[in-house]
């Protein structure tokens, strides 16, 4: 097992090597001089632009500037924004949660009813469920989700009134942050009402990032619940005249999980997509919606520092999906 | 004795292939259907000259905002209504699918051709040749797809031809992968390696030889990147990143209505509308062409 977390490990470094040469590389090959930007509407002197030009280290070898990058970032430098002169993993760290918050909602509504539903799917399979619910999980899957989100807004916000429209929780509340997830913070600051407000807020987004992986759970579980149920196995268990739900609950779900799990991890990375859409709608103060306004405002250092720790993050998720993967099937580790 | 072998011609067993496909790929009722909406999007999207009742870009000042047609207030000149600057949206969402369509072909073939030649030489060539590519991939694959577009759209500057260069870019790795897998079993086989003894070169291995039998998995995934970028270029322009304004491109039509959602209900709902049925035509037919070419799933 060791072995195999150490080659797993290994693996990794020249996909980061490669990760911080596309993130440095993108700040190079941008339209525009980065200090005059960094300079704004004032201007600046060409003396001073010298300066500016020799302290950033732009006037030096790119080889050079490559591995002063390097050696920022393994000192956890990651530079500071353009906009606001905050260090940008200060400025990550703060709105990371209100994403984790979300995207750690949408997969558990996700799997909450993508799993059941794939397996009904299967053991029915044909069946008018199996039908419905497969046609449903198409059109999820299919579907455009700024679109979804901006239908879910007129319809719960604009007709019926239920649900806010933008933000974390109602202006009427404030308390001090101290986990960054609104949900725990309302309950912690004992505010009447402010945990309702926090719900009412984040239903809407979440449901409209889960869409798509619920509709990729879905599917998923249906596909690998009708392999295994085709084992000898399962046959087998079935011959020996076992309850047909101890049958579906013990030999096949165990088994198909495996693959489900694995896609069920691997959908960080379409969370992460999915939150840059999903927070530009809802107005939501995460990491999709700093990123966008980042580009929009050209904050180059945000929008490099941002890029490589939204990679470095999918990677490592990755990674312990692939080791979990391996902890759950000896076959994988052995190979 | 009598011979009761029959020597089938070329064209015979391209025919029979052919049948055999229609008839797996029939069974699939969705993935007809989807044919049959994806057939009326191409047409929709020829003639769009000959069925739009407007120039999509034409302001028509004395409506702004008419509802549809059977909405009241709405006229008969504008059967979806108009948009915020007076465009009529029927024309503008017969336009688009000239985008849609154009976007998708466009991207599924850079990043086929691209990802097929890659795929192919690291297959073919393997040792370090592979290991430098397929890094290279895994690098492009660690970032979310959108987000990569989006930082590359950026890098280029906004717009529709590096919209869709960004997005060929991030859909080329499936597409290396895929051909890289097919290669490397194929590789295995004794029809390569009689080519081989015959004296077949490096390229006419890798393109006559290999290539054609690894196709069945490529077209699957050109079909489901085909939506994906339908999807994604949409997503892009609904950002601002994609088609800019005035072209009537679906996405893009969608940003210019959001503020208009609480009171326009038309502008936001029918662009909304045509992305998802001409995405999920081309995932039904995704569907279908996997059941018809996978040989696996053919008789389960």
């Amino acid at each position: 097992m060791v072995r195999f977390i150490l080659s797993k490990l290994l693996y990794l470094v020249p996909t980061f090597l490669g990760i911080t040469l596309i993130a440095f590389s993108f700040v190079r090959i941008l339209p525009g001089d980065p200090v005059l930007l960094m300079a704004g509407e004032r201007g600046v002197t060409p003396e001073r632009h010298a300066e500016l030009t020799a302290q950033l280290g732009y006037d030096k070898n790119v080889v050079l500037q490559y591995f002063d990058f390097l050696g920022r970032l393994f000192h956890g430098d990651f530079g500071n924004s353009l906009v606001t002169k905050k260090p940008v993993i200060t400025e990550f760290l703060s709105l990371f949660p209100a994403t984790v918050e979300l995207g750690l909602c949408a997969i558990i509504i996700a799997t909450l009813i993508g799993v059941p539903v794939g397996v009904l799917a299967a053991i029915k399979r044909g069946s008018w469920f199996d039908q419905v619910s497969m046609t449903t999980a198409l059109v999820g899957f299919s579907m455009p989700i700024f679109w979804w989100g901006l239908l879910l807004i007129i319809f719960f916000s604009g007709i019926l009134g239920w649900t806010p429209v933008s933000g974390r929780i109602s202006l009427m509340y404030f308390f001090p942050d101290v986990t960054g997830f609104m949900l725990i913070d309302s309950l912690l600051s004992g505010q009447e009402g402010a945990f309702g407000s926090a719900v009412s807020h984040l239903i809407l987004p979440s449901v409209v990032l889960a869409t798509i992986p619920l509709a990729v759970i879905a599917r998923q579980t249906r596909s690998a619940m009708l392999e295994v149920m085709g084992e000898d196995y399962v046959r087998t268990a079935r011959a020996k005249g076992m309850p047909a739900s101890r049958v579906i609950g013990i030999h096949a779900l165990r088994n198909a999980m495996i693959p489900v799990v694995t896609t069920i991890g691997l959908q960080i990375g379409v969370l992460m997509a999915g939150a840059i859409l999903t927070e530009t709608i809802f107005s939501w103060p995460g990491i999709g919606k700093w990123m966008i306004d980042s580009i929009s405002r050209r904050d180059y250092p945000v929008v490099q520092s941002g890029l490589l720790l939204i990679a470095g993050l999918v990677m490592v998720v990755n990674l312990l999906v692939d080791l979990t993967y391996g902890l759950i099937n000896p076959r994988i580790r052995n190979t | 004795m009598t011979d009761t072998t029959v020597k089938l011609s070329d064209a015979a067993i391209r025919r029979r292939m052919l049948a055999e496909f229609w008839f797996y790929f029939s069974q699939n009722r969705g993935a007809v259907l989807g044919l049959i909406v994806f057939i009326l999007l191409v047409l929709i999207a020829v003639f769009a000259g000959l069925l739009a009742p407007h120039d999509p870009t034409v302001q028509y000042r004395d409506a702004l905002l008419v509802p549809p047609m059977w909405e009241e207030g709405g006229r008969s000149a504008y059967v979806f209504g108009t948009d915020a600057v007076g465009r009529d949206m029927l024309s503008r969402l017969i336009y688009g699918a000239q985008y849609s369509l154009f976007i998708g072909i466009v991207v599924v073939s850079i990043a086929l051709v691209g990802g097929i030649v890659i795929g192919l030489l690291a297959g073919f060539f393997g040792g370090w040749v592979d290991t430098v590519i397929m890094r290279v991939m895994d690098v492009i694959l660690a970032f979310p797809s959108l987000l990569l577009a989006l930082v590359l759209v950026a890098v280029l500057g906004p717009g529709l031809t590096n919209a869709m260069i960004a997005i060929a870019i991030v859909y080329q790795p499936h597409f290396a992968r895929l051909t890289r897998a097919a290669v490397m079993s194929e590789m295995k086989r004794e029809y390569v390696t009689a080519a081989r003894v015959a004296g077949a070169g490096n390229l006419r291995l890798m393109f006559k030889t290999i290539l054609p039998n690894c196709l069945a998995p490529l077209i699957v995934q050109a079909t489901l990147s085909f939506s994906s970028a339908v999807l994604d270029s949409a997503a892009l322009g609904f950002l601002g990143m994609g088609a800019q304004p005035p072209a009537p491109e679906w996405g893009t039509m969608l940003a210019e209505a959001r503020e208009f959602i609480l009171s326009a209900w038309w502008v936001v709902t029918f662009p909304g509308i045509a992305i998802l049925v001409s995405v999920l035509a081309i995932n039904l037919m995704g569907d279908g062409l996997r059941d018809a070419l996978d040989p696996k799933l053919k008789r389960s």
